[in-house]
């Protein structure tokens, strides 16, 4: 007996019957949350990744060390273990509430903080390995010719950094937005906490899969895509 | 000490540095002792939270079985990982368009989705269409997860990893006679592997944290999901905390240094090709000829 959606469109709707029982969060605020997580993190770690790769190319030999310091153990720390920290460490003991009043809007922005912490030391190394494309020969040129420090660094090098830095900033963009599922850990309604409820409680698991994964490969997919085309696009040919 | 930012510094900047030096070392002790002054405040100094990680019960019990699990867990997740990765990537560089299509597809769509979504998936079709029991089902569904992703991310280090090597080596496999096949498997595979070997080890790191996301949300008994017991336990959160946080960093530490003793040496071989890579190498999309499944590749064999 031949039931096709063509033949019986009520069949379409219920096997997709079941996403309008979950309004709390919804599929699309469970993947607006998580592009609202990606956000802030974005901002956040590249505002803080930025200071720490200062230090870690500044003259100053202390700061170098607090850089590299930094780094090396936020990245090997898993992720799960600061995002859990932030709420069974931070919040209930030392009580950081992070200015909210209810327990959402608190989860929602420990969260920010502990993947910010996290991709800031990846930022920091994006930016790095972006000044260190640029070769020595550059600055002494530049010095050679007459300019000075802030002229240098203002007309040679940095221009020449930052174009380098885009595509390795992208993939950790790209790794950020997935990276935000981990704030399910702390009930954080997002795109992996409502996979979890509705993957748990209905039938349909393939498509179950099948929609979530969907939902990030449009998220990552023209990140990559586009600032893969701006990289390549800005390189510095050598 | 001179980089391209700045120069070798003279007297005037030598003095500004000493005194940035000291302004820094002063936050940094004044951050030190906020930190500090907060733990005390809350108790969290005292001795008897501390105890038990100095006694072999919290160890045996927890922490160690826990280790025990992750390492199971991301070595498995290794050993099947990357003879899948290595099939992939080799798919990836070949002639016919329809294997480089299908490959291509299959390992964009995998490093696409996060690998907690890999996980629970894995759970609910271990748990609704097999006999996998219980007890075992985590351990199945995290080391499912991490092999989905991982083998994705390992096929692009295997493709990178050719791709590296001098074309000549491809001309002169077809010069004397070898078929593409013989190309591969002679040539080009065993020179790859070992450049590819730190970013492979390097690659253990990731899978080694990732297995922390199975403790917390489909019940795996690793290390961090231990911690939980053990704080349950003594009743030390923070402690436990630092204690797991540490472990991680040995162990991935001890990983990272393998990988990059591994980077030096193969880069002194003599007999390499001197495609090494490294431990820090990105598998830029942008980087990558026929990424996203453009078919625009131009490496040799298959």
């Amino acid at each position: 007996m031949p039931s096709t959606y063509a033949t019986h469109p009520e069949a379409r709707d219920i096997v997709f019957d079941f996403i309008s029982d979950y309004d709390n969060p919804t599929l699309l605020g469970a993947f607006w949350m998580t592009v609202k997580l990606t956000f802030f993190s974005g901002i956040g770690s590249l505002v803080w990744g930025t200071l720490l790769a200062a230090m870690r190319v500044s003259p100053v030999p202390l700061m170098r060390g607090f850089g590299t310091a930094y780094v090396n153990i936020v990245r090997n720390i898993p992720l799960t273990v600061i995002i859990l920290f932030c709420s069974l460490g931070l919040a209930d003991i030392f009580h950081v509430t992070m200015g909210a009043s209810d327990f959402k809007v608190q989860g929602f922005r420990l969260a920010i903080l502990g993947f910010t912490a996290y991709t800031a030391a990846f930022v920091c190394e994006a930016l790095r390995s972006g000044i260190n494309t640029v070769p020595m020969g550059q600055a002494e040129a530049a010095r050679a010719i007459g300019l000075n420090f802030t002229q240098t660094l203002r007309l040679i090098v940095l221009p020449q950094a930052f174009r380098a830095v885009i595509g390795p900033l992208a993939n950790v963009l790209i790794a950020l937005t997935k990276n935000t599922t981990v704030a399910a850990a702390i009930g954080v309604a997002e795109a992996a906490y409502l996979m979890k409820q509705m993957i748990e409680n209905e039938a349909q698991t393939l498509l179950i899969g099948a929609i979530f994964a969907f939902g990030f490969v449009v998220l990552t997919l023209p990140t990559g895509l586009i600032l893969g085309w701006l990289s390549k696009r800005l390189a510095v040919k050598r | 000490m001179s980089s391209v930012l700045y120069d070798t510094p003279g007297p005037r900047a030598k003095r500004r540095n000493v005194i940035l030096s000291v302004v820094f070392v002063v936050l940094l002790l004044l951050l030190a002792w906020w930190v500090w002054s907060a733990l005390d405040d809350k108790g969290q100094l005292e001795w008897s939270l501390w105890k038990p990680f100095t006694e072999s019960e919290a160890w045996t019990t927890y922490l160690l079985p826990g280790l025990g699990e992750t390492l199971k867990a991301a070595a498995l997740a290794m050993v099947i990982g990357l003879p899948l990765g290595a099939v992939f990537g080799i798919a990836r560089l070949s002639d016919h368009r329809w294997v480089r299509g299908v490959a291509g597809t299959v390992v964009e769509f995998f490093r696409a989705i996060p690998v907690l979504l890999l996980m629970l998936f894995a759970n609910e079709v271990y748990a609704r269409s097999t006999d996998v029991s219980t007890e075992n089902r985590p351990l199945y569904a995290v080391v499912t997860g991490l092999v989905l992703y991982n083998a994705a991310v390992l096929a692009e280090v295997v493709r990178a990893g050719i791709l590296a090597l001098p074309k000549g080596q491809t001309e002169a496999a077809q010069a004397v006679g070898l078929r593409k096949g013989q190309t591969m498997r002679l040539i080009l595979l065993p020179q790859a592997v070992t450049a590819m070997l730190p970013a492979i080890v390097s690659q253990l790191v990731v899978i080694v944290k990732d297995t922390a996301l199975g403790g917390v949300m489909i019940g795996f008994t690793e290390l961090l999901s231990e911690r939980a017991t053990l704080a349950a336990n003594y009743a030390n959160v923070i402690q436990s905390f630092v204690v797991v946080a540490l472990i991680y960093i040995v162990v991935n530490f001890l990983l990272t240094s393998f990988a990059s003793w591994l980077e030096k040496r193969l880069r002194r071989s003599k007999r390499s090709t001197g495609a090494v890579l490294g431990e820090d190498t990105e598998i830029n999309p942008a980087a990558i000829p026929g990424t996203f499944g453009t078919g625009e590749n131009t490496g040799g064999g298959g």
